[in-house]
């Protein structure tokens, strides 16, 4: 139990320190908060008004006392206004959760789902020219940035297909499926095109080494057909590596697909993240990035567990 | 030389290392300046060429030549990828050699800041460093350099911690041999191998990031060229001038290959283990 138990210790303390890094860091930008918040028009307050701003912050507290009242005000659910939206940070970022989920759990669904038959596909007929293509296919996927990837989707649907990906505004799954489906899927092919070439490079890295076990001999010694081989007894096997890839780059996705939610004007996390930084809205850079820190380390450590419940080879205890 | 020439006679090695080679030669004469036209005039009266045998790739919306301004963005993305993992590498081997050496609390505190960092996705990690210091190239440099320094340590502390218990290293200490001594050369050189595995595919990463942040307006700054910038650009003119998006695009993408490819070959070279599975 000790391997479980050090991670769910660890997991509280590491989260204290992405705080400390996040509050403290937030800090280090030159001039003062207000000046940061309010851009030029801090230039127009009078120095009264400044301070009772500043002790509306409670800007006037020393640092440290700065710290430990956003702590206490995170527990208590309290992120903080943001600047641009004139309304609590973390309602603001909840609304803008469910799209960069919904985007993250699509893009996984596609990378298993074209990821696990290549790589399966190519490990079965190893040194073969099927197995050459996939690798290929799969080197150059990992190799494409998904910036390069959303354009290119962006142009042949404009220029080939005549279709405008609909960008800007946003339906939710609950309003219109169809709709929330058409404006996320060329999105979430742009993110799981790399991270399908990840499975399928790992699975087909899995595949090899369970092949070549003893207990596929056997299998197919005792007469067992080849597919059953391979997808009942090899598989469930190899898919443990690729659960882990695929709850690390879960979390990644979690953190908001900065650059594909710029490209598609979609209003997730990761775009909110970028508006905040632009507009100079630190409650809200604080909070966002402190949600996303929250969300990959949880899902990290879930997959850590999985991992451990999955493969029982695994001695408890050793990290 | 031995790994050199194993790098050459692996198939995707070749192929990595002759990318390398070629982004290299162009960077550098951009760098000199030696470029098909002057990659920062604006020539209004050939605006939105398409490519031709004057411009080899078009001419962007100023009536820049593509080309050379491709030439200067490999250049420009190349001295922020091999500046900010060798940053990275260096700050990282020192943080796991020393966290393995010493042991004990400070391991313990070591290894738990490589976890805070580790704690954020890559980019928004990048992304805060900038909100802080402002934009631009140097910008980039250190944000790629932390992002990367806890991923080195933890390649660094795990194998320094195995070869720190064994028997050439007490003989050294019963030598009298320093810990600097030591450190250096009995622990860092037995890690050549797996840094320089992590080292090219982190080239490839800082490479892809590099030309992210410049893509958001938030690394390389106007005028000068950089790729994600310059793809950046294209989108809006895609439907006129898909040249812009195409070269540059492929651009960082073959850049990225060659990277990749380099680095699954030198682990096939170094680490014979994966060999055989290799992807």
């Amino acid at each position: 139990m000790s391997y479980v138990v050090q991670r769910l210790l660890t997991f509280p303390l590491i989260l204290l320190g992405v705080s400390v890094l996040v509050f403290f860091s937030i800090r280090l930008i030159p001039g003062d908060a207000i000046t940061a918040m309010l851009g030029t028009e801090a230039g127009l307050l009078t120095p009264a008004q400044r301070a009772s701003l500043a002790n509306y912050f409670g800007l006037d507290q020393p640092v440290v006392t700065q710290y430990f009242r956003w702590l206490s005000g995170l527990l208590h659910g309290d992120f903080g206004i943001s600047v641009i939206y004139g309304k609590p940070a973390l309602g603001v970022i909840l609304e803008r959760f469910p799209l960069t989920l919904e985007l993250a759990l699509l893009s996984m669904l596609i990378a298993l789902c074209v990821g696990i038959p290549l790589g399966v596909l190519a490990a079965t007929r190893n040194e073969r020219p099927s197995d050459l293509v996939v690798r290929i296919l799969a080197m150059l996927g990992q190799s494409t940035p998904n910036f390069v990837v959303g354009l290119v989707i962006i142009y042949a649907l404009s220029v080939w297909f005549g279709i405008v990906p609909t960008m800007g505004s946003f339906t939710p799954l609950t309003v219109d499926p169809l709709a929330n489906l058409g404006q996320l899927i060329f999105p979430a092919i742009t993110l799981g095109f790399a991270f399908a070439a990840s499975v399928t490079r790992i699975c087909r890295s899995a595949m090899l080494d369970v092949l070549g076990d003893d207990y596929i001999r056997t299998a197919r010694a005792k007469g067992a057909a080849a597919r059953r081989v391979v997808w009942r007894h090899a598989l469930p096997n190899a898919l443990i590596p690729v659960v882990t890839l695929s709850g690390v780059e879960f979390g990644y996705l979690l953190g908001g697909a900065v650059i594909v939610e710029q490209i598609f004007a979609l209003p997730g996390l990761g775009r909110l993240v970028l508006e905040a930084i632009s507009q100079r809205d630190y409650p809200l850079v604080e909070s966002a990035v402190l949600f996303i820190a929250f969300n990959f380390l949880v899902v990290n450590l879930i997959v850590d567990l999985t991992y451990v419940l999955i493969d029982p080879r695994i001695r408890l205890g050793a990290s | 030389m031995r790994v050199l020439k194993a790098l050459l006679k692996h198939p995707s090695g070749r192929i990595g290392a002759a990318i390398i080679v070629l982004y290299l030669v162009a960077a550098g004469l951009g760098a000199l300046g030696l470029t098909p036209h002057n990659a920062l005039k604006q020539f209004p009266i050939d605006r939105l060429k398409p490519p031709s045998p004057s411009y080899w790739m078009g001419t962007d919306l100023l009536g820049r030549d593509t080309f050379s301004r491709l030439m200067l963005g490999i250049g420009q993305s190349l001295v922020v990828a091999f500046a900010s993992v060798l940053g990275a590498s260096v700050a990282g081997s020192i943080i796991g050699l020393f966290a393995a050496w010493w042991g004990g609390l400070w391991d313990s505190v070591l290894m738990r800041l490589t976890d805070v960092l580790l704690a954020f996705p890559a980019i928004l990690l990048a992304l805060l460093i900038i909100a802080i210091v402002g934009p631009g190239t140097y910008t980039s440099i250190a944000a790629i350099a932390i992002v990367y320094t806890p991923i080195f340590a933890r390649v660094v502390r795990g194998p320094a911690l195995s070869l720190k218990r064994r028997d050439f290293v007490d003989a050294a200490r019963t030598f009298g041999s320093s810990q600097g001594y030591i450190l250096t050369r009995h622990l860092l050189l037995n890690l050549v191998a797996p840094l320089t595995v992590q080292v090219t595919l982190a080239l490839a990463w800082a490479l892809l990031t590099e030309a992210g942040l410049s893509f958001l307006g938030l690394g390389t700054q106007p005028p000068a060229p950089s790729l994600g910038l310059m793809l950046a650009d294209s989108k809006n003119l895609m439907q006129h001038a898909p040249w812009l998006m195409l070269f540059p695009g492929l651009t960082v993408m073959l850049g990225i290959l060659g990277f990749n490819l380099t680095g699954d070959a030198l682990r096939d070279i170094l680490d014979p283990r994966t060999k055989a599975r290799a992807a």
